[in-house]
């Protein structure tokens, strides 16, 4: 427990320090913008994608199930941020036009 | 210098995602937070494929990465820009099944590689696993619960048996992170199908208002997971991202509980109409009346004010642009004209809001449910325009109802209310709306955009 403080105290910090922000940053968003804040959001954690691509590049080539499964990680991961930053885009489109 | 390269691309990712959620929570500067956010994940994407290293190996493979992230993209791209306004729940849903299932993947990748890894790192695996796979899982049955492929199936036994899913998964994750060589290493697979039929089971009773608390929660299920692998790779920039999103979203999930007046366990144990029949119903010799559209015509074109309470309805009927011709021909009569907006009416908190903005409906004549309630006395004629549980009295007086205790619009106060519908079938809740009997309500039943159609025209003639 002590030794998994001390070597991990950088991440640790992150963690603590980005739940406060995302509970800060929240907070006061005014219920017109929940849909596009959570789509935003949806396309934020498609971050994921490069936990996918470090999977495939490190993959070894003669490793099938490694490749084939990093492949569809690195292609759903994708369509989770382009497809998550273009609908968010078209929604907040809308906002915008009739200024 | 290529490790110093990738850390600044991660730096700069990370400060966007943070900039870009904060510009997103206000109108003015959305648009720009968001296309903030996705600057800085290209740049963290390009960063990681140049200048990642691993035991000193560079990225591999990059021809297939490329090659995945084309096909990606222009099917990505390609479903983002065709989907209807009206089906936007349904396609946030499916990407946040996307990113859920990439971080299910990458655990199962990682397993295989480094099946005998020290418990705390099984733990991350098992855990990314775990939560990416219910939130794959979930966000697909809610696309399709959203796009009606799915039905609700809703019992008691379900309720218990997901609880007894749910402690199984943490038996076998402790079994599996404690003592390994139990299992061996198909616990993987394990995992994987008890959290998949987790996620299925457990999205599966949920209907009624409670669907986009369930996609908010899913959301920050895939940012938390998406966390586990930052904390797997030592990687900050998925844990900046996948924490910041998995505490916003949870935090969202709570507001929307709380516009509800319910508690985050009451959605997820106590699914909505379970007890099927409410309070009411037996009294049944109620009626309704019927106006003609002529009649709601001249009732609109002579009154002083008149407040739209649009709802789900008006989504599936796409009667967004019809809806903002007849403000305008009222105000063209002198009519003051405003639309009352529920926070959960529709599918998603705001969904009114997205689908009135793109009919170019002004933004300060969307007026939020606190601002609304007010007004509502010294209105003279209030709209419904498929909305239904979001203006039941039932929440205000009735302890045996589902929704009570559920802030809603009080359309009742108004001097008349008229009631756009398709039938006297009962909302999404599934629950009775005694506004319909109520003595100041009329019915105006047809398929909304029809209607309006027909009220603008006769609006038109007056």
């Amino acid at each position: 427990m002590v030794n998994f403080f001390i070597e991990n105290q950088d991440l640790i910090y992150i963690v603590i320090l980005s739940i406060l922000l995302g509970v800060e940053v929240i907070s006061n968003v005014p219920a017109i913008l929940h849909t596009p804040l959570m789509s935003g959001a949806n396309a934020i954690h498609g971050v994921v994608i490069i936990g996918a691509i470090i999977v495939m590049g490190h993959a070894h080539s003669d490793d099938y199930l490694a490749l084939t499964l990093g492949f569809l990680a690195v292609l759903l991961g994708t369509l989770n941020v382009v497809g998550g930053f273009v609908v968010t885009n078209r929604m907040l489109e809308m906002f915008k036009k009739k200024k | 210098m290529s490790n110093f390269l990738l850390q600044l691309s991660y730096l700069i990712g990370s400060i966007t995602f943070i900039v870009g959620l904060k510009q997103l929570s206000s109108p003015d500067s959305a648009r720009k937070g968001n296309l903030v956010a996705a600057f800085g994940m290209v740049l963290a994407i390009i960063g990681t494929i140049l200048f990642h290293e691993h035991d000193g190996n560079k990225i591999g493979n990059i021809p297939w990465i490329l090659g995945a992230m084309a096909l990606g993209t222009v099917v990505g791209w390609m479903m983002a820009m065709k989907v209807k306004m009206t089906a936007m729940p349904q396609m946030v849903s499916f990407f946040n099944g996307m990113g859920g299932a990439c971080a299910a993947i990458i655990s199962i990748v990682e397993f295989n590689s480094h099946p005998d890894g020290a418990p705390g790192y099984l733990l991350v695996v098992f855990l990314g696993l775990i939560i990416g796979t219910v939130s794959f899982s979930g966000s697909i049955i809610a696309y399709g619960k959203l796009d009606d492929k799915i039905k609700d199936i809703s019992s008691k036994a379900l309720t218990y048996f997901n609880l007894l899913l749910l402690l199984a998964i943490f038996v076998v994750l402790g079994i599996a992170v404690a003592s390994p060589e139990v299992f061996g290493h198909d616990v993987v697979w394990l995992l994987l199908g008890l959290s998949a039929a987790y996620g299925v089971l457990f999205v599966m009773p949920i209907g009624g208002a409670d669907m986009p608390v369930v996609i908010s929660l899913l959301n920050s299920f895939t940012g938390m997971a998406a966390a586990f692998g930052g904390f797997l790779y030592n990687n900050p920039v998925m844990l900046t991202g996948g924490i910041l999103v998995g505490s916003a979203g949870t935090i969202l999930t709570v507001l929307m509980c709380n516009a509800m007046n319910r508690s985050l366990l009451n959605v997820i144990i106590g699914s909505f109409g379970g007890g099927g029949a409410s309070g009411k119903g037996a009294d049944g010799e109620q009626v309704v009346k019927e106006i003609s559209v002529t009649d709601t015509a001249i009732l609109c074109a002579y009154a002083g004010k008149v407040t739209i309470v649009p709802g789900y309805g008006l989504a599936v009927a796409q009667a967004q642009h019809i809806c903002h011709d007849l403000e305008k021909k009222l105000e063209d009569k002198g009519v003051e004209v405003s639309f009352a907006i529920h926070p959960v009416a529709g599918r998603m908190p705001g969904h009114m809001n997205v689908l009135l903005a793109e009919a170019d409906v002004p933004y300060p004549k969307l007026v939020e449910m606190e601002d609304a309630n007010p007004g509502m006395s010294s209105t003279d004629v209030v709209i419904v325009v498929g909305a239904n549980d979001v203006v039941n009295p039932a929440a205000e007086n009735d302890p045996s109802s589902p929704i009570y205790g559920m802030p809603v619009l009080k359309v009742w106060e108004a001097k008349n209310v008229i009631v756009m519908k398709r039938s006297m079938r009962a909302g999404y809740a599934g629950i009775e709306n005694e506004l319909f009997f109520h003595p100041k309500t009329k019915m105006l039943f047809g398929d909304a955009k029809d209607t309006l159609g027909k009220l603008v025209a006769e609006i038109k003639e007056l």
